[in-house]
C-alpha cells in the first residue's frame, strides 16, 4: 500500500506548476473574464506543447500515453492556476467519451487532433434547470440527424465538436456532432464565471453519428461523468489549496489591533478547519485517482466521495477567503472573486453535490 | 499510488490472519458490544486482556513496530496497519494497554536511558504491567504547562505533592508517567520535569470520578510526600515539557484511532430497516444526504490516516497531522450518534434494547463522545496545534510569557 504519488508524478506536477506560474495564470484568468474571450490561447497552446491535452491518449493516436494518475496531477495544477482553458471539456469529457466508446475510425478522426490541441471537444448532457442529465432528454437522434437543444454546454462556442446524449429509437444514446456543420447553432450564455464560458447548442436536422451502441447512452454517460468527476475533483482540490494559501498569506500580513489577524483564534481556528477539510478532500481525491487508474470496481463509490469532498472543500474555502480578507476581498481588484466564481461553477457542473450524494447511497446499496 | 497490498504485504497479511484464526474467534454480527468508553474494567476482564496480550507477545505479535530487544518485531508502519485491520475482525478482549502502548512506550523509547528502556518496555509490551498517565490537574487541562504538582529534590530521590486528574485505570495500573514542577521560580514551561512513578508507592491515593455516562473509568490521584527515585526521571531536570510533547503527539493518534467506523455500518443498517412515515428511512432524501455527508467525511478521515501512514513509511516523522484525525473523527462520531438517536424518532429517548434495537448504543455513544472530544486535547487545543505547528500561524498573545510561574495569575484579582 502506498497512498502517494510517485517521484516522477511529483516532478510532472512541479513542471506544470512552474509553467503556469510563469504565465501568471491568475492574471490570465482575470483577462479572459474581463474581456470575455473564450479562453487563453497562449495557455492552451502551451498545454498542448507540454503534452497535457493528450495525457491519456495512446501514442498510436499521437498522445503522451501517460496514465490517469499523471492526468490527475495535471488537473490539480490546472485547477490551482484557475487556468481559463477548455481543459475539462476537451480532455475529461470529449476525449474520455471517445476513448471509452469511440469506433476506431472516430478515434482516428478526433484523437490525434485533440492531442495536438488543433481541435477542442466538449460534452453536452443537460437541457433544463433542475433536471438530472438523464432525466427526460428531449434532443432526438434518428437517421443520422439531430434535433433539439442543449444548455449549458461548457466551452460550447469554442468547441469544434460535441458529444451529447439524445433520445433515439432504442433509448438514450451517445452521439457526436461537429459544430461547424449545417443545422448547428452555438450561442453564448451569460455566465456566473466568464472565465469558463458556457453556451446553448441548437440542432436542426444536423448531421451526427452514434458513439458506442444505440441505447447505451445512459451507461456511457454515467461512466464518463464518473471519470470526469475524479479529474474535476482534482481541479477543485488544486484551486482550494491555492485559495487557502493566498488567504493564509493575507492573514499573516494584515494587522489589526496591533497584531496579525492570523494570530487571532477566530481566524486560526477557521483556517485550521479549512485545512482539515482540504486535506481530507485530498485523501479522497487520491483514492478516486487510484480507482480511476487501477480498480474500476471501486470507481463508482470513489468518484462520488472525491467529487463531494472536493466540491465542499473548494466552496467553503472560497467563501471563507472573502470573509477573512474582509472588505478588500469583496473588491473586483482582489482575486478572491475569481475563486468564489470558479468554486460554484465547478460544484454544479457535472451534477451538484446533492445529486452525487444520492448516487453514493444508491451505489453503496447496490454493493451491500 | 497503490491502495492494494504489495506482494510482501499480502504475504504478511496471510501470516497475520492465519495466526489470528488459530488463536481467536472471528467477530459475528450480533456479538456483544465491546466495553463502554471510560468504563472501569473489572478484575476478570483485566486478566483476560493480560492473557491475550501475553499470548500475542509470546508469538511476536505484540507492539509489532517496537524493536526486537523489547519484544517487538521492528515491523513497518504498513505492517502495523495490516495487523490492526486484521485484528479488528476478531473478537478480542478490551484493551487496557492503550495508554501504555500508545503513549508511555513511545515516550520511554524516545527519552529513556537504555537501562530504563530495558527495565520497563518488555513488561509493558507483554501486558505484564499496566501503565497510566498523570498529566492533567484540576487547574491545568488545556493549559497543561500550568500544572502545580511539585517535585522537590531530596538526596537521590524526589518528593512529590499535588493532585492529578483524569487518570484512566489508576486503580489497576503498575506504573504511571508523571509531569511535575520542580522550579516555581522558572518560567512556566522551563520548570517542569518528567518522571515514571510506581503506582503502589506510599502516599498515592486514588479516587474514582463519576462521568456523565455513569462510568468510573477516570480518577483523581493525590500525591502526599510520594518518593520517586531520581533513577526514574525521564529526560533532564527541566526538560519535562519536551518529553511530554512526545506523549501528547502519540495520545492524539491513539484517541483518533479509537474511531473505527463501525458506527456508520450500523447507521446504514438502521436506515435500511427503519420505517418512517413515507417509507424506509434510507429512501428519504434528507436521510440519504445526511448519510452521504457522514460517509464522505468518514472516508476523508480514514483515507487521511492511511496517507499519514504512507508518509511514515517513507521515513517522515509522525507529526501534528494526527490532530486532524482526532478533531474531525471524534466530532463526526458524536454527530453520527446524535443522528442515530434522532432517526429513531421519539423512541430514540428510550434506552430499552427490547423496544428499540440499537437505541441504547446510540445513546451510550452520545454520552461517551463529549469526553473524547476533551481527552488528549480539546477541539480548540487541536485547532491551535494545527494552526501553529502545521500552518505556522503566530501564537496567541500571552500574559504568562517570560514571567516566573509563581507570579502567573490563576484567577480574578481579589477585590
Amino acid at each position: 500500500m502506498n497512498f502517494d504519488f510517485s517521484d516522477d508524478q511529483k516532478h510532472l506536477q512541479r513542471t506544470a506548476r512552474e509553467f503556469l506560474d510563469d504565465q501568471k495564470s491568475l492574471s490570465v484568468c482575470r483577462e479572459v473574464l474581463e474581456s470575455k474571450q473564450l479562453y487563453s490561447r497562449e495557455l492552451w497552446s502551451g498545454a498542448a506543447e507540454l503534452g497535457w491535452l493528450g495525457a491519456v491518449i495512446p501514442d498510436q493516436y499521437g498522445g503522451a500515453g501517460f496514465g490517469y494518475l499523471e492526468l490527475a496531477v495535471l488537473a490539480e495544477e490546472v485547477g490551482r492556476a484557475l487556468a481559463p482553458i477548455p481543459f475539462s471539456s476537451s480532455v475529461y469529457l470529449a476525449t474520455e467519451a471517445l476513448l471509452l466508446a469511440g469506433s476506431p475510425e472516430q478515434k482516428e478522426r478526433y484523437l490525434p487532433r485533440l492531442a495536438a490541441g488543433e481541435i477542442i471537444g466538449t460534452a453536452a448532457f443537460t437541457e433544463q434547470p433542475g433536471r438530472s442529465p438523464s432525466d427526460r432528454v428531449e434532443t432526438r437522434f434518428a437517421d443520422g440527424r439531430l434535433n433539439g437543444a442543449k444548455l449549458p454546454v461548457p466551452d460550447g462556442t469554442a468547441a469544434d465538436f460535441v458529444v451529447l446524449t439524445a433520445a433515439s429509437a432504442q433509448g438514450l444514446s451517445l452521439v457526436i456532432a461537429d459544430l461547424d456543420t449545417a443545422g448547428v447553432e452555438a450561442s453564448s450564455l451569460l455566465c456566473f464565471d466568464e472565465s469558463r464560458p458556457q453556451a446553448r447548442l441548437r440542432f436542426e436536422h444536423a448531421e451526427a453519428e452514434l458513439v458506442g451502441s444505440e441505447g447505451e447512452g445512459g451507461t456511457l454517460m454515467e461512466c464518463i461523468l464518473d471519470r470526469a468527476a475524479v479529474l474535476t475533483a482534482f481541479e477543485q482540490l488544486g484551486a482550494a489549496s491555492r485559495a487557502f494559501d493566498l488567504t493564509r498569506e493575507f492573514a499573516l500580513e494584515r494587522y489589526a489591533f496591533g497584531r496579525p489577524v492570523a494570530s487571532f483564534q477566530a481566524i486560526k481556528h477557521r483556517l485550521a478547519d479549512l485545512w482539515c477539510q482540504i486535506e481530507m478532500a485530498r485523501s479522497s481525491c487520491y483514492y478516486g485517482a487510484w480507482a480511476l487508474s487501477s480498480d474500476p470496481s471501486q470507481l463508482g463509490v470513489a468518484a462520488c466521495v472525491a467529487r463531494i469532498a472536493a466540491s465542499e472543500a473548494f466552496t467553503s474555502t472560497s467563501e471563507e477567503m472573502i470573509q477573512i480578507h474582509g472588505g478588500v476581498g469583496y473588491t473586483w481588484e482582489y482575486d478572491c472573486h475569481l475563486f468564489y466564481r470558479r468554486a460554484k461553477l465547478l460544484s454544479v457542473a457535472l451534477g451538484n453535490p446533492s445529486s452525487w450524494k444520492h448516487q453514493l447511497i444508491d451505489r453503496l446499496q447496490a454493493v451491500a | 499510488m497503490d491502495f492494494n497490498d504489495t506482494p510482501e504485504e499480502a504475504t504478511f497479511r496471510v501470516e497475520v490472519r492465519a495466526w489470528l484464526e488459530a488463536n481467536a474467534a472471528r467477530k459475528r454480527p450480533g456479538d456483544p458490544q465491546p466495553d463502554r468508553v471510560g468504563e472501569l474494567i473489572d478484575e476478570a476482564t483485566l486478566q483476560e486482556a493480560k492473557e491475550w496480550q501475553t499470548k500475542k507477545a509470546d508469538a511476536g505479535w505484540a507492539c509489532i513496530r517496537w524493536p526486537p530487544q523489547y519484544g517487538g518485531r521492528g515491523a513497518t508502519p504498513m505492517q502495523e496497519v495490516i495487523w490492526n485491520q486484521e485484528e479488528s475482525n476478531f473478537r478480542t478482549p478490551s484493551n487496557p494497554f492503550m495508554i501504555g502502548h500508545g503513549m508511555c512506550g513511545p515516550t520511554i523509547m524516545a527519552h529513556g536511558t537504555p537501562e530504563q528502556q530495558q527495565q520497563w518496555l518488555p513488561k509493558l509490551l507483554s501486558g505484564e504491567e499496566v501503565w497510566c498517565q498523570l498529566f492533567s490537574e484540576p487547574g491545568a487541562g488545556s493549559d497543561l504547562a500550568g500544572l502545580r504538582t511539585t517535585a522537590v529534590r531530596d538526596g537521590d530521590a524526589w518528593v512529590v505533592n499535588g493532585q492529578k486528574i483524569w487518570t484512566t485505570g489508576a486503580q489497576f495500573c503498575d506504573w504511571g508517567i508523571l509531569i511535575a514542577r520542580h522550579d516555581p521560580d522558572a518560567v512556566k514551561h522551563a520548570g517542569l520535569t518528567f518522571f515514571v512513578v510506581d503506582m503502589r508507592s506510599p502516599g498515592i491515593e486514588i479516587r474514582p470520578i463519576t462521568q456523565i455516562n455513569g462510568g468510573q473509568g477516570f480518577n483523581e490521584v493525590f500525591f502526599n510526600d510520594v518518593r520517586i527515585p531520581d533513577a526514574f526521571r525521564l529526560g533532564e531536570v527541566g526538560d519535562g515539557w519536551r518529553v511530554a510533547i512526545t506523549t501528547l503527539m502519540n495520545e492524539r493518534a491513539s484517541v483518533g484511532a479509537l474511531a473505527r467506523g463501525a458506527e456508520l455500518d450500523e447507521l446504514m443498517d438502521l436506515a435500511a430497516k427503519l420505517e418512517l412515515a413515507g417509507g424506509r428511512a434510507i429512501d428519504d432524501r434528507a436521510v440519504r444526504e445526511k448519510l452521504a455527508d457522514f460517509i464522505v467525511a468518514w472516508k476523508g478521515v480514514e483515507l487521511t490516516a492511511q496517507r499519514t501512514m504512507s508518509a511514515l513509511s517513507q521515513g517522515k516523522m509522525p507529526g501534528p497531522e494526527a490532530s486532524l484525525l482526532k478533531l474531525v473523527g471524534v466530532r463526526l462520531l458524536q454527530e453520527i450518534s446524535g443522528f442515530g438517536m434522532e432517526l429513531l424518532g421519539t423512541a430514540g429517548i428510550t434506552s430499552d434494547e427490547q423496544l428499540v434495537p440499537q437505541s441504547a448504543r446510540w445513546q451510550e455513544r452520545y454520552l461517551a463522545l463529549p469526553g473524547l472530544r476533551i481527552a488528549g486535547g480539546t477541539d480548540e487545543v487541536l485547532r491551535n496545534i494545527i494552526a501553529e505547528r502545521i500552518l505556522q500561524l503566530p501564537a496567541e498573545a500571552r500574559v504568562d510569557k517570560g514571567v516566573a510561574f509563581k507570579d502567573v495569575p490563576t484567577g480574578p484579582p481579589s477585590k
